[in-house]
This record gives C-alpha cells, structure tokens and sequence, in this order.
C-alpha cells in the first residue's frame, strides 16, 4: 500500500497530498494543467524534495531514484538513443548491462519480438512506448507512474498502449496523470483531482466525472 | 571524488610553480621595456584583427555562397596551427627574401613590433571573425525582416541592428585576443627580440636560457604572472563569447545587392588569401626537401607525438573529471590555467627540479604536463555545456533505473559525450603537437620536439631543412586533430 503524507513546497507553489492506494489499484491523476500533476508524480519518484512522508507498505521510500520501488515513464527521453532497444530494456535488470535474461520475452509480451536490435529512432512513436513499458515488465517494481508518456500518440494508438499498461501492470499500482477524462474512464477505478494545490484523496472515476465538483467542472468545461 | 582530487592537482600545478617563482625573485623591480612592449603589441594585435574582422563577419553573414561553410572551417584552423609553421609561411611572404619584396623589388623587414603584430593579427583575426560572426547570427532574423519590412537602407540596418550588436560583442572578442597576446613567446622569440621588441615571456628565457640568471627570470615570471592575472580579472568582468564550434548555418538574408557586393567578395577573398598563402608557401618550399630530412628530425617528430598523445589523454581525463563535477569550483580549477603562461609555469619546474636532477632529463614529462595544464580550459569549455545537456536530457531517466559511477560513464555520458571528446582531444594533440614554450627551456642536446627542431633549423639558416620539417609538423598537427575528431564523430553515430 502506497501511504501518501506530504507537502511540497517551491517558493509560492504548494501541494498536499494526504491519501493511501492499494497494490494492484489504476489511479489516475487530473487536474489543470500547471496545477502540479507532473510535481506530485515525481515526488513520489524521488525527484522532487517533500516534506512529510511517502510510505510504501510502512516503510518510507529512500531517497535515490533508483533504489525506490517505483518505475517512471516521463514524457518524453523514456530511452537512451544510443543504445539498441535490447539494451534499454535490460537496464531495467542491472544498471551495467551484465543481465539480458528475460528480455526477449518482455520484448515479445509487448509485441516488440525481434525489434531488440534497433535503435529507438528506428521505433516508431508507439512501439517506443511499448519499449518502455517493456523495461518496466523488467524492473517489476510495485509501483508505475506515467507522466503523460503517450500524449504524443493519437486516440486510438493511446487507448491501445492504456490496455497495455493495464496488462503489463498486473499487480503493480499504477498512477498515471493525464489530461484526459477519456484516459481516466479507460482503465482508472478510481480518480485523484488536483485542483488549488491539494491532490484530493481517489474516487470513483464514473461518479467523480460524472457529477464533478466546481473546480473540475471549470477544467472540464462540462 | 575524483574530480576533487583534478582540481587539486591543477591548483598544485598552477600555484605551485608559482609560489616557487615567488620566493625566488630577486627583487620585485619591473622590467618597464618588456612590460611596455608586451602590453603594446597585444594592444595593437587586438584592435588590428578585431578592426580588419568585422568586414569579413559582415560579408559571412550577410551572403550565402558554396563554400561558405568550407571557409568558416578553414577561418578555425589558425588556432590549430604550430606558431612555429605560420611564422615560417609569413617569413615566405613578409621575409626579406619573401614573395612581397620580390615583387615589389623592396626590402622591407618582417622584424620587429610590426612583424609580431602581423603573426598575431593571422592566429587571431580568423578568431575575431568567428567570434563576431556568432554576434551576427544572434540577431534574431525576425528583426532583419523588420528592418526590410521598414525599408531600411544598408546604412540604417548598420545603425539600428548591426553596432548596437558589435558594441557587446567587441570587448569580449578585444579582450580574448588581448589575453592570448600577452603571453606571447614563440612569435617574439623568432620575430622580435632585441632590447626593443622583447615580451616578458622571451626576456625570461633569455634570462634562464642565456644568462642562466635564476633569480631574473624568476622575478619576470612574477611580473608575467601579474599581468596574466590582470589580465583574466579583466576578462572576468566583460562577458567572454566562446568561438568553438556553435552552428554557424542560421539563415539571415539581408546582403544588400550593388558595389557592397563586390566589396563583400573581395574582403572574402582577401581574407582567406590571408589564411592560406602562408600555408600554401610553407607546403610549396617544404616539399622538395621531405624525402631527405635528417634522421634527428624523425626523431623529434617522434617525441613530440608521444608528448602530445599523453599530455592529450591528461587533458581529456581532468576536463571530463572537471565537467562532470557540474560545479562551480570545478570550473574555477579549469579556468585557473589561464593565469598562468607556459614559460611562467616552465620556469616554476625548472626551479623545483634544478636542484636534485638535470633539467633537461625531464624535458619531455615537464613539457607534457604543461601542455596538458595549458590546453585544459579549451578542453573544459568543449566538454562543460555537452555534459550539462546529456544532465539535462538523461538524467532523471539515469537516476530513475539506479545508473551510477561506472555503469553512467559507460553507458550514458562516454556514447553521448563522444563527439565533443573527439573534438577535444583533437583540439588538445594539435595544440600540444605545436607547442613552442617550456621545451624550449628545458630541452638539452638532441632532446628538442619537432617545433624546436624547426626553430634550431631556421635559427641555423637551414632554411629548405627547417621548411620540410615545419611541413611535417604541419601534416602531423592537423593529421592529430583529423584522427580524434573523426574518431569522435564515428563513434557518435
């Protein structure tokens, strides 16, 4: 169980965020753009200083990145170019590159087989995504944040990787932020509404976008 | 860590050397001639290639023409250039013997403060061009479409766009060539001399080298330090524009039609006759002479490879250590070099080793740290911004899959800092390749590098020798700088 208890704070900016999310949870994040979506997600990976605790089954998270139980997919620069899809996946094994194991079927389970020799600009925008997701198959960490890693990608390609995600997750909790009401109804139960600098504890996505309160309804435009 | 310890190191080699000279000095009176002259060659050497720069800055950004690219390049070459070989090509041209006063049936001298005005204004002019031609290029092209939308005339887009831009742009471009002026010593070693054409670089050598008086050349060494010093506190106050590499390909199209037409092809012209004839005359009198060069300049060709590829590899390791440290005491320990001249640092050595071991035993390690010392802030400023980029693009991802120490520099900052390491190796060997500074301090009998082996030559009037070998200095300075460069751009793809 994700225990969220923090505040981040950045000269005039400031963001609360006080709720829990249970292991194999879809929650998604939405809210007007600038009101801190993004920030809120990487507090939770590491990249943001709080204050305040984020737990992990009790157990605050460390504060390196990388040692946290947590797997991102930001934006954009989810892979390193200069390394073969097949590389990028198995840094999701060990930091050095000396384990390959499992790749080939990350590579297959995200419809990717037989791409591992390419370099990522040999990808398309699509197939980029499924390389990502496909590392985080790898990395099998408890928790996947999405940072809007497919907002480039047209609706139907975007519900397809969103299927992907749901299936690759498994047991993993994911929170993604999105924009997009569309997103949310697809695969989040339930939904996070930030809106004047507090991240609100989930609802159910259907009643919350069904009856939003004022303040999603004014970025909705409903 | 280990950025913290190249930092160290370089303040010991900086300041070491320094403190040395300092207790040795004899006396703290300054050498007037030598500081007048040596302010007022580098005074003169500035406003001359910044002044003849701007039409060529001008002509470059305002046409476009096949080639334009090609003569950019060839504009960065002089900076790669031995001292040594670009002397003897204007020695062809300029000389007493040379193609000018054949022509013209004069006999004019290349000697004196004109003639090392005149090798400065060729090293720095081309820089100045660069420098100034990246001021052009940052107007935005918005504000020439305005100016032609306002039907502005050539001298109303001079007024309003083109001096306002120069007027920031010049004092950094003065200021650089100021700096690099100062610190001039193989340019006046076989163009100046004489009580009358002396810098305080030279006037040291001559005091350790002829005179063998330590305690002189140690107090002149405190008065270049103090001038270096100066000098970069100058530089720190005026913002300094950085001439290497930067895409030079913006479009602007605003080159007025007419006689400024032509008056941009001939300012073109001119100038890379300026670059070039030099070089070419080098090419055309050394080559005869090639197939028969003694065996003691194959030699010295030698050692100053293996100086130049291990000071290379120095200079490259502390400026990525330096680069990668992304602080500002980092860069503090990479611009310090600056303060310091090769002879100044050379004469510093010298009097550390000359009490326990022959100086000339250690010619080539002594000369190899200077080299590596000395092209250590070129090195830094190529590999500063490409690092901070790859930071800013990779680094979260980086730090998101736990990549750290070893497992980053292999697989993250070496494949995509590639280019610029090539570019600054590259930069760096060619720089060391043509070195002519603290060797000429410490080399004994038969130990010279290759850019001494021409300045022994020429001094001995083995003019057809010292041409095939100034040749082969050349070949093998550009041939260093090709091979790294290369490299780096083949591994970056």
């Amino acid at each position: 169980m994700l225990q969220l208890d923090l505040t981040v704070i950045w000269d005039d900016f400031r963001l609360t965020a006080d709720w829990t999310a249970s292991a194999g949870e879809r929650i998604a994040i939405i809210g007007p753009s600038g009101a801190g979506k993004s920030t809120l997600l990487m507090a939770i990976a590491g990249f943001v200083p709080v204050q305040g605790h984020v737990r992990w089954n009790g157990t605050e998270l460390p504060a390196d990145p990388g040692k946290r139980a947590v797997t991102t997919l930001f934006q954009d620069q989810n892979l390193f170019p200069h390394l073969t899809v097949a590389q990028n996946l198995a840094l999701g094994l060990s930091p050095d590159l000396r384990r390959s194991d499992g790749v080939d079927e990350a590579l297959e389970r995200v419809g990717l087989s037989g791409l591992g020799t390419r370099k990522p600009a040999q990808l398309s925008g699509g197939q980029q995504g499924r390389a990502a997701l496909a590392r985080a198959l790898l990395r099998a960490r408890p928790i996947l944040l999405l940072d809007e890693p497919f907002a480039a990608l047209g609706p139907a390609l975007k519900q397809e990787m969103l299927d992907l995600v749901d299936q690759v997750a498994g047991d993993a909790l994911v929170l993604m932020v999105t924009h997009d009401p569309a997103d949310a109804r697809r695969i989040a139960g339930r939904t996070v509404m930030l809106a004047d600098g507090v991240a609100h504890p989930p609802m159910p996505t259907a009643a919350l976008l069904d009856s939003p309160p004022p303040a999603l309804r004014a970025y909705l435009g409903a | 860590m280990a950025s913290r310890i190249v930092a160290l190191i370089i303040a010991g080699l900086v300041f070491g050397p320094l403190a040395l000279v300092a207790l040795r000095a004899e006396g703290w009176g300054v050498d007037w001639p030598a500081l007048r002259f040596t302010v007022t060659q580098a005074a003169l050497s500035a406003l001359l290639s910044a002044a003849l720069a701007i039409p060529v800055a001008r002509a470059l950004a305002r046409r476009r023409f096949r080639g334009r690219g090609a003569l950019i390049a060839l504009l960065g070459a002089p900076f790669l250039l031995p001292v040594i070989v670009a002397v003897l090509g204007l020695l062809a041209i300029f000389g007493r013997a040379g193609l000018l006063n054949r022509t013209l049936g004069t006999e004019l001298s290349i000697y004196g403060l004109h003639g090392v005005v005149l090798a400065h204004v060729f090293f720095n002019m081309p820089l100045a061009v660069r420098l100034i031609l990246q001021g052009w290029q940052g107007i935005p092209a918005e504000r020439f479409r305005l100016a032609q939308s306002l039907g502005f005339s050539a001298r109303d887009i001079s007024r309003h766009l083109e001096r306002p831009m120069l007027r920031e742009v010049l004092p950094g471009a003065l200021t650089v060539i100021f700096v690099i002026c100062l610190a001039s010593f193989a340019v006046a070693l076989t163009l100046g001399g004489g009580p009358a054409a002396t810098t305080v670089e030279l006037a040291i050598y001559q005091a350790l080298r002829f005179e063998f008086d330590l305690g002189r050349a140690a107090s002149l060494s405190a008065l270049q330090f103090a001038i270096c010093a100066a000098a970069v506190l100058l530089a720190s106050r005026v913002a300094l524009p950085s001439g290497l590499g930067a895409g030079l390909d913006r479009q602007v199209a605003f080159g007025p039609a007419g006689w400024r037409r032509i008056a941009d092809a001939a300012v073109m012209l001119a100038a890379s006759l300026f670059v070039t004839l030099p070089l070419l005359m080098v090419a055309q009198r050394g080559l005869p002479g090639l197939a028969s060069l003694p065996m003691a300049v194959w030699s010295a060709a030698g050692r100053s490879l293996a100086v130049a590829l291990a000071s290379t590899a120095l200079t490259v390791a502390a400026a990525l250590a330096l680069a990668l440290a992304r602080r500002r005491w980092a860069e503090l320990a990479a611009t310090l070099p600056l303060a310091a001249s090769s002879l100044v640092l050379g004469t510093g050595l010298f009097l550390a080793i000359h009490p326990f071991a022959a100086p000339e035993r250690l010619a080539l390690p002594v000369t190899m740290l200077v080299n590596a010392t000395l092209a250590l802030p070129f090195a830094y400023r190529i590999l500063a911004p490409a690092t901070a980029r790859i930071e800013a693009d990779y680094g979260r991802l980086a730090d998101s899959l736990a990549m750290r120490g070893a497992a980053r520099l292999r697989w993250l900052v070496l494949p995509r800092l590639a280019q610029p390491l090539g570019f600054a190796a590259g930069v760096s060997a060619a720089l060391s390749m043509g070195d002519l500074g603290v060797i000429a301090l410490f080399a004994g009998q038969g130990g010279a590098t290759l850019p001494l082996m021409v300045q022994q030559l020429m001094g001995a009037y083995r003019m057809e020798q010292a041409g095939a070998a100034a040749l082969l200095l050349v070949v093998l300075s550009f041939g260093l700088f090709w091979t790294f460069d290369a490299w780096g751009r083949r591994a970056a793809t």
